[in-house]
């Protein structure tokens, strides 16, 4: 059974319903504090969503100096699955682990509903289980999420296929508008050019259970296990 | 030598600026029509022990690169003042 850590920062607020959507599809799920230096042989790992250290400066910018992040840094560099989810998303462009930055919302306004998103890129730790274009409806709750990128950044995010969600109507009678925060390209999350680091605006622990009435999460839990799984089968190591 | 230093961090250029554009309706409602373009950035504040100016400036600037601004969205002006 897979290792899973989630880490704890001081303002993490998705940290429980992370651990137990691991916890859920096949892993063995523990949280790592911040001031940890050590991930306990994760063989995944997840940056959850919050208010890490009260969003100070800009989001992610203090947590990612965090003594835990050095090993986090390393896990990744080592090929290591790495999911950050909302808050977690913004950390890792602040550690410059994702190309680009989430800014302040185009309207504004917090936003906290469900949204439309497709799979673009199902090549990755966490989405190899979904249908290449599979169509989510997974839950955001952020006030910082538009995706700003350079030009070339964005070119060669497009041309590499790392564009893994993108925010869309589902229909057009969906009751939801596309792109909720302004993201450039109608980005709701990216991957790193190995496809094991991913970040994502929406929050797929909320909708990864039949009783919280949205379950396209599951995918972002299953796949990393998935893969482990494969891995452990073909005799390679984890990492 | 002590020295007083002022950083400015501004949203890019040409970046949407969401905040300033709420701060210039705000203006313009409250009568203040002539107010134009605003944009909100953040001032920073900090005294540093250094050698000479350009050394101080130098390792602002290096904070600056490392966290006070995000490279990716923001500018910044350093100002060096003797305490």
């Amino acid at each position: 059974m897979p290792r899973v850590a989630v880490v704890r920062f001081p303002g993490s607020n998705c940290d429980f319903d992370t651990l137990s959507a691991a916890s859920r599809y096949g892993a063995e799920a523990y949280f790592v504090w911040h001031r940890d230096t050590d991930l306990r042989q994760a063989d995944i790992v997840i940056l959850p969503g919050g208010f890490s250290y009260g969003d100070y400066l800009r989001s992610g910018a203090i947590a990612r100096f965090s003594p835990v992040m050095q090993a986090v840094q390393r896990h990744a560099e080592a090929g290591g699955p790495l999911l950050g989810i909302c808050n977690g998303f913004q950390i890792l462009c602040e550690a410059q682990l994702l190309p680009g930055a989430l800014m302040r919302n185009a309207a504004l306004s917090f936003v906290s509903k469900p949204v439309d998103v497709t799979v673009e890129q199902t090549d990755t730790a966490f989405t190899c289980d979904y249908e290449p274009g599979a169509r989510l409806r997974l839950p955001v709750a952020h006030g910082e999420g538009r995706y700003v990128a350079s030009p070339d950044t964005l070119r060669m995010l497009e041309a590499e296929g790392r564009v893994v969600l993108r925010y869309v109507a589902a229909t057009e009678r969906s009751p939801f508008q596309p792109n909720p925060n302004g993201s450039a390209n109608h980005i709701a999350g990216v991957c790193n050019a190995a496809g094991n680091v991913v970040g994502i605006m929406p929050h797929p622990e909320r909708a990864a259970d039949r009783v919280l009435g949205l379950t396209g999460g599951t995918g972002f839990f299953t796949s990393p296990v998935s893969a482990f799984e494969m891995r452990s089968a073909s005799g390679v190591s984890a990492q | 030598m002590t020295y007083r230093i002022h950083v400015r961090v501004m949203p890019r250029a040409g970046l949407l600026d969401p905040q300033g554009q709420a701060v210039e309706h705000a203006l313009n409602a409250l009568g203040f029509e002539e107010a134009g373009t605003v944009r909100v950035g953040r001032a920073i504040e900090l005294d540093l022990e250094a050698g000479s100016r350009d050394e101080a400036e130098a390792r602002v600037r290096l904070m600056c690169d490392k966290l006070l601004a995000n490279p990716v969205t923001e500018d910044y002006l350093v100002n060096v003042e003797e305490d």
